[in-house]
């Protein structure tokens, strides 16, 4: 087990622990419990792929506070970087939204792709006819 | 330089080379990818063919780089016109210059991460909005079949 899951794992009240919820899920919902967090995602959702510099402009907020949000969006896969020559920019990352969209949401998802499928598969026979 | 438009990573409880399988074999890609299956020999330079469950091309690009199993990059040209094939989309006026795919692979902690870059578009890209609702359902339904063995959307299409 690696240091970081263990930390979780002390956290976790017991019987809490389950396949369907990955112990990051915490990191995910507790990087997204504040405003000024969800504000920086909101301003890499307008533009993404932002420099800490540029991320600073508009955030009413010292560049240190905005560094440390950014390393919890990190932390949690909110938000990843990529090197472009010197210069860090931050994306925002679906992944972990997708996770959760699939946990609540997604099986309604299936159903409209499949209603979708259904609807395609009717009109591409009444053309054949 | 232009900075890339399109970044997804995510970490995946399995190995390197099975995540190199399940992009590059059609076989594989058929269970997760909405029953679409992706055809190269993934050599630099070669085809990259991905096929609908009926057989038509759903797009069609170049491999620019194939490293297994660290990095592969191809071209995205989903307007799909390849050597003389045609498909129904290339009628559509607007088809855009072919994008670009790179996945990296590593391992992080005893798991993978995969990150997709996909860049190289066209400014106001109606290829860029589909694929960032796309790859996302896509990818998520690749790390479920590796880690739990069944996609999310099987007999999507």
């Amino acid at each position: 087990m690696t240091a970081a899951s263990s930390k979780h794992l002390d956290m976790q009240p017991n019987g809490c622990l389950n396949d369907s919820m990955p112990n990051d899920m915490n990191d995910v919902f507790k990087a997204l419990a504040d405003p000024c967090r969800r504000e920086l995602l909101d301003r890499l959702y307008e533009d993404n792929g932002q420099t800490l510099g540029e991320l600073c402009e508009r955030m009413a907020m010292t560049r240190q506070g905005v560094t440390k949000h950014l390393a919890l969006l990190e932390a949690a896969n909110l938000v990843v970087v990529v090197w472009r020559g010197r210069e860090k920019l931050h994306y925002l990352n679906p992944e972990p939204i997708q996770q959760i969209h699939e946990r609540w949401i997604g099986k309604f998802e299936r159903h409209r792709l499949e209603a979708l499928d259904t609807l395609k598969r009717t009109l591409e026979d009444s053309q054949d006819e | 330089m232009n900075k890339p438009e399109f970044v997804y990573v995510t970490y995946i409880d399995t190995t390197p080379d099975k995540v190199w399988q399940a992009l590059t074999n059609g076989e594989f890609t058929r269970q997760y990818w909405g029953g679409r299956s992706i055809t190269s020999d993934w050599q630099t330079g070669s085809t990259v063919k991905h096929l609908k469950p009926d057989g038509s091309l759903d797009w069609a690009g170049e491999v620019l780089e194939a490293d297994p199993p660290r990095r592969l990059s191809y071209t995205f040209d989903p307007s799909g016109e390849m050597s003389g094939q045609k498909s129904e989309q290339t009628a559509q006026p607007q088809a855009e210059k072919p994008s670009r795919v790179t996945f990296e692979i590593e391992e992080y902690m005893g798991k993978v991460r995969l990150t997709l870059t996909h860049d190289r578009f066209e400014p106001g890209s109606k290829v860029l909005q589909g694929i960032s609702v796309g790859w996302p359902a896509i990818l998520s339904s690749l790390k479920s079949l590796l880690e739990k063995g069944e996609p999310l959307f099987p007999d999507w299409s």
